[in-house]
């Protein structure tokens, strides 16, 4: 009765000639966050006052927030980083918050949109720390003080899970998303469940409770994916910047 | 309960796909571990709250790792053999 995965199937909307032409939810759900997050941050900045009005002091107090993230995480030498931060801290929110919009799609449960951003930034920080420690960057493949005798086990390990680091950030953010698309809808599945038990149906409220609880759960689980998914960037660009 | 008449290659699979996840087990207590100690440490010294914070994340992101690994051969292991 209850089918928890089907919300996160991809269809097409208008099919066009080539796969890459089709619309599909994704991209309607994809553009509808960046325009809703566009319009905001245009309201936000159109009419700049000394003293700011309700929008200015959002966009003011998220780009204050983004910046102080940066600072502490990655350093000074990592501000030049932060209209990429910052794009995808907002990016990764505005999709995780506009998923919870009911009947619309949760663009970040979608493996591929999240390793598209993660090997992004997995290139970017080879780019970054080639650039700026040269061949001293392999250095962080080898970990200080280590006995010579464990370097042919600790270097393969530690390239292995430098790979592994997009995977991880993509597949931990898809994961947290998918997970709570599925408790909420397993949870309106009981109400709806419940509802059609004739004497009981009133107890269709315990879990209607429920799922209030964990909507507001999931508003925090949303934000909080983004924060974690900006905050390991700026700690893998602090190793590309700093060294290990 | 014979095992030997188990012919639906389905009930092994969502079988294997559990056993998979008892590896997310040890990450959950690992995580409980690693916010249980910031908070420890922030409560004794909440001037370090920043740089902990870093290590927090750096650590909590190995530590989810492996529970995700688990998740993804779980994942795999109903989808994709």
């Amino acid at each position: 009765m209850i089918d928890p995965l089907h919300q996160f199937a991809v269809s097409p909307i208008v099919t066009g000639t080539h796969a890459f032409l089709t619309v599909t939810n994704q991209t309607v759900w994809t553009g509808a966050a960046v325009a809703a997050l566009s319009l905001i941050f245009l309201l936000g900045v159109s009419r700049m006052r000394l003293v700011p009005g309700r929008m200015q002091a959002f966009v003011e107090l998220t780009f204050e927030f983004v910046q102080s993230l940066t600072r502490d995480t990655a350093g000074k030498a990592a501000l030049p980083f932060m209209p990429l931060i910052f794009t995808i801290f907002l990016f990764v929110a505005a999709l995780n918050v506009i998923s919870l919009v009911p009947h619309s799609f949760a663009v970040t449960s979608q493996f591929a949109t999240t390793a598209y951003m993660s090997v992004l930034v997995l290139v970017m920080v080879i780019g970054v720390g080639f650039y700026k420690q040269g061949l001293h960057f392999v250095a962080m493949f080898v970990p200080k003080g280590t006995p010579w005798w464990l370097l042919p086990l600790i270097t393969p390990l530690e390239i292995i899970l430098f790979f592994c680091r997009p995977f991880t950030l993509a597949v931990r953010l898809a994961a947290n998303m998918v997970a709570g698309h599925v408790l909420l809808e397993m949870f309106a599945g009981f109400c709806i469940m419940l509802v059609g038990l004739k004497w009981l149906a009133a107890t269709a409220v315990f879990p209607m409770l429920m799922l209030i609880a964990i909507y507001a759960l999931e508003v925090f689980v949303a934000l909080l994916q983004a924060y974690i998914f900006t905050v390991l960037t700026c700690v893998y660009l602090n190793e590309a910047l700093h060294g290990h | 309960m014979a095992v030997e008449g188990v012919t639906d290659l389905g009930v092994l699979k969502a079988l294997g796909a559990g056993l998979a996840a008892i590896g997310m087990v040890g990450s959950g207590v690992g995580l409980g571990l690693a916010f249980g100690k910031f908070f420890e440490a922030v409560g004794r010294q909440p001037a370090m709250e920043d740089r902990l914070k870093t290590y927090l994340f750096i650590g909590m992101a190995l530590i989810e790792a492996i529970a995700l690994f688990a998740f993804v051969i779980a994942i795999m292991i109903i989808f994709v053999i």
